[in-house]
């Protein structure tokens, strides 16, 4: 299904929308820092620099540390979807770096009552399609 | 022209702030508080509105234009400077002085200059934000000797529509990562989520903290409730708010309103000489944090509110123990909880905030919590964040008028990622 | 991460509060070439910054493993134009010279690596320009955030021109000046507002920097002794290219590879290194903006009297007290600029070409830049540290002065945007 809101990449961006696209969910890692920069600058936050900054393939695996359930955005294009989830997943291999999901294929938008989210449960990443040509990432739990 | 950095302490070691007792808040003055402008009625603009409420500050303390030499305000109507006219504006505008935003959603020191006829002005600086930020830099000005007896100005918009409505089906620049998957309140949502999980809490205990706000806020005669809605509001009430973003409900988020206040701040010598008694800045400390990566986790949270709160402690030489009055922002209510818990307020530990909701934090008890109402018991205006604890400490704070001792007051907002606290004290030392 | 404001730069600034509590005990230069060919990597940047910290850490006689912290410029230029820009992207090498870092940059982390840094707690790269470097080294030692500094200066060139852009349309900020064929012609302007106000011209700069490149070589790191040791004349000055008038090539600093280092520590572990320690008494910092498109005289005067009463206010001395002067001399036109705002030797507003003229050579009474400036070392900017620093540790050689030399006052970078620093033999 479209999505309500299309992301538009920027050159920082740029990459890791194509990745998305071919079904790779990918961050900036800055290897003489040794740390993973999500979501993405255009310098390291840590030494400033991009000169060692690069982007990395992740596991595709994390776990849930939380949820909200919208009721009432302020973004007039999801107001047809109310209510609906909005979840957080930190990724299994480094839990400072955190994601968006709405838990699509589990969970759906137009909640017809509030799921129990299970928290810690661990999904994998998933890319569905908000536009034509114009895939994101989306997790789902393992069953 | 310097560009004046740097006022701001937010670099450790603060230490003892070496302007401490230089700088006195003395008088406030309000303007009536209305739900929105009409966007015609030109004596109930922001403008309009700000002038009343300087004059009451300067009535206050019994000086008159003349005395003033200097203007700090918040200019942009919204105090963390999103321009209210880039939601609503442009407009037709009216003939001067009300011929463009300046006097309608924002007000300047200079078009406050023009209009009221202050002759004695050597320092205007509309750029600070928000109003714990406005007291300080103030109170910095003060003590640097850049202005001796300063307004400072928090006109406070709201106009017809809904706040932050955004229609675009395309997402760029920063906005793409929160709005692609519906992202908004739902941030604070999540972190109060991570908050109630850790500490095996839940929403509905959040109830007493915000009616007794609203209990507290009914006794301030400049809150919004106390002018429009008088009602008793009841816990039944707060628990069937009408869910904005889980675990946010209407009842957890500041309703908003149409206000301007204005301050009146001094040296502690000049103050002397005014109808108040001196209430002097102990010290300001200010903090802007980054979140290590998408989202504020509640990690960060205590992170941040337990460095800008240690920082605060060092910087006025206090102990959680010598507080008499706390009033921690609550723009969401689940602000309120972080705050008091970095701050240690009456001994209460992470995690505890909603076991103390639960004793008693009335206005004539123990701990009273916010005795001004704070935003849940005013409307979204923030200033009751100074006037309350202004007046408690001048004993004339009237119905609200706390029993408890009322000598040092910490007041503290906005967001946990960035911060402003100000320190004050009934004695200059 | 929270941001913060380390800088001085708020009136009052009133007596620091780091005061003496951090010293400047060493120094370590690199060779210094006139440009890096892109190709021999022992001659990068990188591997001469490494040199330089060995050298540093040598001559204050302690090894990596007693530094905490690492404070540098990592942008070889440093105001913050990273080289790459006009000369990059290139074709790199392997690990570790596989980016630009460790070619035209240098950053801490790269120098842990490749130094073997184990105790490293604080790494700060995004300094600039050196004063202020050295000022945010000292309050980092005073505030705690580590105890013993390496301040890395890495300042780069390659081949061919600084800065040269072939666009035929301006944007942004660059529609102003790039539209009316403006540049140099700034400094060119201020400086002939300078003349018409005081009645002086370009030539009688020449005693000046003729004294400089004379100071110069007598600094073994300066480009000129180095790679130009002839002498350098007043009618060689006169006869300079003019670039931009009234700069002649002779008032611009001519672009060098190089490479510093600087230990800084508390005043309690200076007492166990090997050099004498040099206490910062303060540091204070500026940034100022036009009144309107370009910088007149006016605000020229008004910004640097700013800084010099700020510098002077934040230490506590006088004029009087300063024994050894460095103001930054990039266009040679700003030196007067600065000496008349320090008021050095009781020079005012319009007579610094007749201070000029008179006796300040390095034995005289007036040793101006007694380390050369950049006029008689080259485009490296570290002679406005090492020779206070070594003229205070009464180590400077055939250039130490033979006055007194007890407190050093060391400022730049521009009248828009400096930093000064105060050292001194005492800890005050």
């Amino acid at each position: 299904m479209a999505r309500p809101i299309v992301p538009v990449p920027d050159p920082v961006s740029q990459p890791f929308w194509d990745a998305c696209n071919e079904g790779k969910l990918i961050v900036q890692y800055c290897s003489i820092c040794d740390r993973r920069q999500y979501p993405p600058e255009a310098t390291c936050r840590d030494c400033g620099f991009d000169f060692h900054l690069s982007w990395q393939e992740t596991s595709g695996r994390a776990k849930i540390v939380g949820y909200s359930i919208t009721y009432d955005s302020r973004l007039v294009q999801w107001h047809p979807l109310q209510p609906f989830l909005n979840v957080i997943v930190a990724l299994e291999e480094d839990p400072v770096i955190n994601f968006h999901t709405n838990l699509i294929d589990d969970f759906g938008t137009n909640l017809t009552e509030e799921p129990d989210i299970p928290i810690g449960a661990t999904c994998e990443v998933q890319f569905v399609e908000a536009a034509p040509g114009r895939m994101i990432p989306e997790w789902k739990i393992v069953k | 022209m310097a560009r004046e950095v740097n006022w701001e302490r937010n670099h450790d070691p603060v230490g003892i702030w070496n302007g401490r007792g230089k700088a006195v808040l003395i008088g406030r003055g309000h303007s009536p508080t209305d739900r929105r402008w009409d966007g015609e009625t030109l004596e109930k603009s922001l403008g309009a509105y700000m002038m009343i409420a300087v004059q009451n500050a300067l009535d206050d303390v019994g000086i008159g234009l003349d005395d003033v030499d200097g203007i700090i305000g918040s200019a942009g109507g919204q105090g963390n400077g999103a321009p209210l006219s880039d939601v609503w504006g442009p407009r037709p505008y009216f003939d001067a002085p009300y011929d463009s935003e300046d006097g309608l959603t924002h007000v300047t020191g200079q078009w406050l200059r023009q209009q009221m006829g202050f002759k004695n002005l050597r320092y205007i600086n509309n750029h600070g934000d928000p109003v714990w930020n406005l007291i300080g830099q103030a109170a910095q000005a003060i003590a640097d000797g850049r202005a001796e007896t300063v307004v400072v100005t928090y006109p406070n918009g709201n106009l017809p529509g809904r706040y932050h409505q955004d229609p675009s089906n395309e997402a760029r620049g920063p906005a793409v990562w929160p709005n692609t998957w519906g992202w908004g309140l739902s941030g604070q949502g999540f972190t109060f989520n991570q908050y109630c999980q850790k500490y095996g809490t839940n929403h509905d205990r959040m109830a007493p903290f915000v009616v007794q706000e609203r209990k507290n806020g009914l006794l301030w005669e400049h809150s919004y409730y106390a002018q429009h809605e008088p009602g008793e509001f009841t816990e039944e009430d707060y628990l069937n708010g009408r869910m904005i973003a889980r675990d946010l409900s209407i009842f957890d988020c500041d309703r908003p309103v149409l206000a301007a206040a204005a301050y009146v701040m001094t040296t502690a010598a000049k103050a002397q000489d005014m109808k108040q008694k001196p209430v002097y800045i102990l010290d300001h400390t200010e903090s802007q944090f980054t979140p290590r990566s998408l989202v504020q986790t509640i990690d960060d949270t205590e992170e941040w509110t337990d460095i800008q709160a240690q920082r605060s402690y060092n910087g006025s030489g206090l102990k959680p123990e010598d507080i008499d009055v706390f009033a921690p922002y609550d723009g969401f209510a689940v602000f309120t909880q972080y705050y008091i818990e970095a701050f240690g307020w009456r001994g209460v530990k992470r995690g505890e905030a909603h076991d103390f909701y639960a004793g008693d934090i009335s206005l004539k008890g123990p701990n009273p919590l916010n005795s001004g109402g704070g935003n849940m018991g005013t409307g979204r205006m923030r200033t009751v964040f100074i006037t309350d604890p202004l007046e408690q400490l001048q004993g004339r704070a009237g119905d609200r008028q706390i029993t408890t001792k009322a000598e040092v007051a910490v007041t503290h907002g906005v967001l946990p990622i960035t911060a402003g606290t100000v320190v004050m004290s009934t004695s200059p030392d």
